[in-house]
């Protein structure tokens, strides 16, 4: 079990052990808000239906305990997504930025990647400064304070202007729980310039066996007619629970396509934030989430519509079986300025087990009058007409079941874009949904 | 009856019409072509007087009456019918009470009493024997699902609702087939009479085949670049628009 | 588009039509509440001692609550200790019939456009008039008698029925509740109770017409409806209050309850002082409704039609508890100048093959808040639970706001939850349509209105509904140039 007064041994303790880092002070806001608002229990509207406090009865290792993990390369390996020989790859290790077990493709100039306290010093000093903590407006939880109040070992991404990355970014966050429970705290600062195209991919791997909790932290900054793509990869093990934020600023008018797949793990939240601070801007954000066993999943999303003529869409679709618990929060925010808004948002269902429980909640807060929103969300079962359909064509009832389920999920897996990872996720699906037949 | 002298207008700024005259007596029918973008539409908007274009220069007469300075309700109240190119739809609100609402408006500002149900369902009645509308079309929302026939159709029943002088026709046959199209244009044959006019804005020639017209006007770059018979219009249908164009470019050169 | 958007607001900016004070003797409590008071209250209405109990026990532990803070609407603290909680009309004893009843009073009612005298003989509704916290006036009572139906004020059922009132009673909405809830159940004054019999249908609309009068007392009603086996009821309730420039706190509890096969239909329509232009003064509006479908087959349906009030809070609710059982819930709610509503329902899914239904239209003006909140949850064994859920807001400014919060829980694999919800400003196009038909902007905004409520109006009974079409359009009119 931990308590308030641990964090605040191991908070001393950075901030002692590291009295000129230049993050020190944003650490120190972040420690104050935490101390201020607390863990969140369910009575935050934000937290309704999950119980994140429970996952702190455990006791964990903190990050600075076992900063020196004895992962090598080749453990690595076991965990790399398809598509890898071509990426970018950035490795965190318990919440850490690791050089050594990262590799970089792209040229010289093409991309900067580097430990988030040298940024703070060197000539991206100014960037971090204006950016690193801007999430912290809009999550104003407990949970999120924390990792702020530990930055420590996060990374720093720079694409510069007009280039178009042909190496996507693969980001692994693996907790190495082969001895201890372990908390980690990754956090990144992504900052794409204008005239840009990305594709980022981030993922989460365990190794071990003890309680992982991993509650990671990622901004990113996208300027003018900047494409980016962002693929969200949560396939864990029942020990392994997190809090992913990913806050995206669309500071210039520009693109953003962003999918969350979730296919295991414990309890999980997740934090997709999108705000538009530039008028003209589009936002594409799609979820697919098939659950079996225990998992628990939180989607919170977020369009905040600050300038007008922005245009967004969200499509979130999921299936549970057994004793899982799934929780889908979309806010679509308009501002007094974002006239011309056009912002949708849909949430669909299915239900397998009685046993399993979807508590749904699309939200629209307008406070523009030319507008056009619209959220629907549905829970249920497979259509029974079309079941049949398929079984009056010979097709055995478990098989049809599949291939419904299959095609129910088909439009999101079909926005994944890199054709490896694509064809990746649609084995786990195929693997996971011949597993759920009933 | 219609009389517009060296009009102007702008939306948000960008010049569309610039210094169209034409004149229209009761009894005739007008049809104004033009290639895409030339400012036909833009002309019935300003007729029927929607906010957004802005008149900057010339004068439009309608009875007499100056028209520019009536609101919308009041130009369409004078006797101004503007069938929509896209009729609007209007989510719970009956076409039958619409139309009734419309027509006791026109009443009111003549001075005259407000239709009670029953004259107004026998007018109603009346008008739907005329041009074949089906009842269950009326107790419809507006415009909401219709087809586009349906619409036009709807657009036409309308207008003999409210009997206008003056009806501007706005690619009345776009998005309708052939059968629909015959429809429509024996519907307007029959609202046709010697006290009222027709302003046609079309592209094609082929609802000029059912309605034909007594003078053809062609519009290009915001300007009336030729008049003429309905052999003009048959002109247009076999070379296009682009003899026009070079003329129209060739006199802008000089 | 800027003229436009004027005359929109224009439009909108109708003033309150019903803002006068009916200048009756008042037997007013001094203002406070402490149990005195509610020894006091309990005394002047000659309750049995269960009932004194009953109060204390709420308000003891009304003491221990805090007032909510979750709704979405922002408003000075209420003091309630400057509130008085009694004001009955003085010259009351016994009435024996409309004649009994004092002039000022029936003028009243004359301007607000319910001549009682009118309805007696005519309309075929019976009315119960609450004034203040009295019941002053029950029509029909003696043919609803006949059939076996109990019509009256709810102290008169204390006396009459104490043990139907001692029963139902806080059996939906308990004392213990919520925060306005407690309240009311410490402090409740007057209300309507009604009680149909097995198998009867009751073959009026019930009606009761609710008024705040006196200034500076809070108006706490309580209405309880039970319809026993087979039974059906529809209940019209409709509600102002003059203008005044403090605001005013009204919390009502609703309880209803239908058995197997019974069937509640309530209708409400709403139109407490909303404030003025400033957003000075206005009722605040805080009210528990719940229906329970405590039988198999058994329906309860909710429609309101909600244009008033500086603040309204209320979320009338339906727990399908029988198998098969029917909720409803209807809604239009109409915001301008400085209104602000958080409304919506609840629909809990107990029953198996239960089905709930929630249509909501949101309007809003001026620099008004609506929001709607709704809850839709199918426990675990609500096997086969239906629920279709449509809420639509529509904004006729650039100052105001339209929010919604709908809730979706469902425990089981069997049940079907769908929900849809837009919003969007009245189209430039749809009225540019309008004026080129001749129909100006303000008739062209009613008639855009009406048609984006219609769902919802042709739930209403035919005489409440062309009321509340009128009263749409009244809070929609101003002058337009």
């Amino acid at each position: 079990m931990m308590n308030l007064s641990d964090f605040k041994d191991h908070f001393e303790q950075l901030q002692t052990e590291n009295p000129e880092s230049p993050i020190a002070q944003i650490r120190l806001e972040g420690f104050h808000a935490f101390d201020k608002a607390g863990l969140p229990t369910k009575r935050n509207e934000e937290w309704k239906y999950t119980d994140i406090g429970k996952l702190f009865n455990n006791e964990y290792r903190f990050v600075a305990d076992i900063s020196d993990s004895s992962l090598t390369s080749t453990d690595v390996d076991a965990i790399r997504l398809p598509g890898h020989l071509e990426a970018n790859e950035i490795v965190f290790v318990n919440g850490r930025f690791m050089p050594v077990l990262s590799k970089f493709r792209s040229p010289q100039g093409q991309l900067t990647v580097l430990p988030l306290e040298d940024a703070a010093r060197g000539i991206y000093k100014e960037m971090v400064r204006e950016h690193l903590g801007c999430s912290s407006a809009y999550i104003k939880d407990g949970i999120h304070a924390l990792n702020t109040s530990f930055i420590n070992g996060g990374v720093f991404i720079y694409i510069p202007k007009e280039q178009e990355l042909n190496h996507p970014l693969y980001i692994y966050h693996i907790s190495d729980a082969r001895q201890y429970n372990i908390l980690s705290q990754p956090r990144s600062l992504i900052y794409i310039e204008r005239n840009t195209k990305v594709q980022l991919v981030e993922t989460f791997s365990t190794i071990g066996t003890s309680e992982c909790f991993t509650n990671q932290v990622m901004e990113v900054v996208v300027h003018n007619n900047a494409v980016v793509e962002y693929y969200k990869i949560q396939n864990e093990t029942a020990n392994a629970s997190q809090v992913s934020t990913t806050h995206i600023r669309q500071t210039g008018r520009s693109y953003v396509h962003a999918v969350t797949v979730t296919l295991n793990g414990g309890m999980i939240r997740n934090n997709m934030n999108v705000v538009m601070e530039a008028a003209g801007n589009e936002a594409h954000l799609f979820g697919l989430y098939i659950l079996n066993g225990h998992t628990h999943l939180d989607n919170h999303t977020l369009v905040d519509n600050v300038k007008p003529n922005c245009f967004s869409n969200e499509l979130y679709k999921g299936i549970l079986d057994n004793e899982t618990i799934g929780v889908f929060n979309g806010k679509i925010m308009v501002r007094p300025d974002a006239q011309k808004t056009n912002a949708y948002q849909t949430n669909k269902n299915i239900l397998l087990s009685d046993d399993a429980t979807i508590n749904t909640k699309p939200q629209l807060e307008i406070f523009a009058d030319d507008v056009k929103c619209s959220h629907g969300c549905t829970v249920g079962q497979l259509d029974e007409n079309a079941l049949f359909y398929l079984r009056a064509r010979g097709i055995p009832k478990s098989d049809a079941q599949e291939l419904l389920l299959k095609a129910f999920a088909l439009d999101i897996l079909d926005q994944i874009k890199p054709e490896l990872l694509r064809g990746y996720i649609e084995q786990l699906i195929t693997e996971r949904l011949s597993v759920n037949k009933k | 009856m219609l009389s517009i002298t060296n009009i102007h207008a702008s939306i948000e700024g960008k010049q569309i019409l610039n210094g169209i005259n034409l004149s229209i007596q009761a009894g005739e029918i007008h049809a104004i072509m033009g290639p895409n973008g030339s400012g036909k539409s833009t002309l019935a908007a300003v007729l029927a007087g929607r906010e957004q274009y802005e008149v900057t220069e010339g004068a439009v007469t309608f009875l007499q009456k100056d028209l520019l300075e009536m609101s919308p309700e009041d130009r369409a109240r004078e006797g101004v019918f503007l069938a929509f190119q896209y009729p609007v739809e209007i989510p719970g609100v009956s076409t039958t009470n619409f139309i009734k609402a419309a027509v006791n408006e026109k009443r009111k500002y003549r001075g005259e009493e407000p239709l009670d149900a029953v004259s107004f369902m026998k007018l109603m009645k009346e008008k739907m024997a005329m041009l074949r509308i089906d009842q269950s079309l009326l107790s419809r929302s507006i415009n909401e699902g219709f087809s586009g026939g349906e619409k036009k159709r709807n657009e036409i029943f309308q207008m003999a609702m409210l009997e206008p002088k003056l009806m501007i026709l706005d690619e009345m046959d776009s998005g309708l087939d052939i059968d629909a199209l015959r429809i429509v244009a024996n519907g307007i044959n029959k609202l046709r009479n010697e006290n009222n006019a027709i302003l046609i804005i079309t592209h094609y020639q082929r609802l000029l085949d059912y309605l034909q017209p007594d003078f053809v006007h062609v519009l290009y770059n915001g300007r009336i670049v030729r008049s003429g018979t309905k052999e003009l219009a048959m002109e247009l249908e076999e070379n296009g628009y682009d003899f026009i164009k070079e003329e129209a470019n060739l006199i802008t050169a000089e | 588009m800027k003229q436009e958007l004027n005359t929109l607001e224009e439009t909108v900016s109708g003033d309150y039509k019903y803002g006068f004070v009916t200048d009756i003797e008042t037997d007013v409590i001094p203002r406070g509440l402490n149990e005195e008071v509610i020894r006091m209250l309990s005394e002047k209405k000659n309750e049995p001692s269960w009932m004194l109990d009953w109060r204390l026990k709420a308000y003891r532990h009304w003491l221990t609550m805090e007032e909510p803070k979750w709704p979405n609407v922002n408003y000075p603290e209420i003091d309630y200790q400057d509130i008085s909680y009694y004001a009955a009309p003085k010259n009351k004893g016994k009435l024996k019939g409309l004649d009994e009843v004092d002039p000022e009073l029936l003028r009243t009612f004359e301007k607000l456009g319910i001549s009682l005298n009118e309805q007696k003989r005519l309309s075929g509704v019976a009315v119960d008039v609450v004034v203040d916290s009295i019941s002053v006036a029950t029509s029909f009572k003696k043919q609803l008698a006949d059939i076996g139906i109990i019509f009256c004020s709810i102290s008169e059922a204390i006396q009459k029925h104490p043990e139907l009132v001692r029963k139902y009673m806080g059996s939906i909405v308990p004392a213990t509740d919520n925060f306005f809830a407690a309240l009311n159940s410490a402090v409740f004054t007057d209300g309507s109770f009604c009680y149909i019999p097995k198998g009867v249908r009751c073959p009026m609309e019930l009606s009761t017409y609710f008024r705040i009068n006196t200034g500076n007392s809070g108006q706490f009603e309580r209405t309880l409806i039970i319809a026993e086996e087979g039974s059906y009821v529809s209940y019209l309730e409709g509600c102002t209050a003059p203008q005044r420039d403090e605001n005013q706190l009204h919390a009502a509890v609703v309880e209803l309850i239908a058995m197997r096969k019974a069937e509640i239909k309530y209708s409400t329509v709403q139109n407490w002082y909303p404030g003025d232009h400033n957003g000075k003064g206005g009722i605040y509006n805080f009210v528990t409704k719940r229906g329970l479908c405590l039988g198999d087959y058994s329906r309860i349906s909710w429609t309101q039609v909600e244009t008033g009030s500086a603040i309204t809070w209320k979320y009338p609710s339906v727990i399908l508890k029988g198998d098969h059982s029917v909720g409803e819930f209807y809604s239009v709610a109409l915001t301008n100048h400085y209104q602000q509503a958080d409304t919506g329902t609840k629909m809990i899914h107990l029953g198996k093959n239960t089905k709930s239904r929630i249509v909501a239209k949101g309007i809003s003006a001026g620099y008004s808040q609506n929001s709607y909140r709704g809850l839709v949850r199918a426990g675990k064994n609500a096997a086969g639970a239906r629920n279709y859920s449509q809420c639509d807001s529509l904004l006729l400014s650039d100052h105001c706001g339209a929010h919604t919060f709908p809730y979706i829980e469902v425990k089981n694999a069997t049940s079907v939850v769908e929900h849809e919800a837009t919003t969007s400003k009245i189209g430039e196009d749809q009225l540019f349509y309008c004026k080129q038909r001749g129909i100006d902007a303000e008739t062209a905004v009613a008639l855009i209105v009406n048609g984006f409520a219609k769902e919802v109006m042709n739930q209403l009974p035919m005489e409440f509904a062309i009321e509340a079409k009128k009263l749409l359009a009244v809070s929609l009119e101003g002058s337009v140039g």
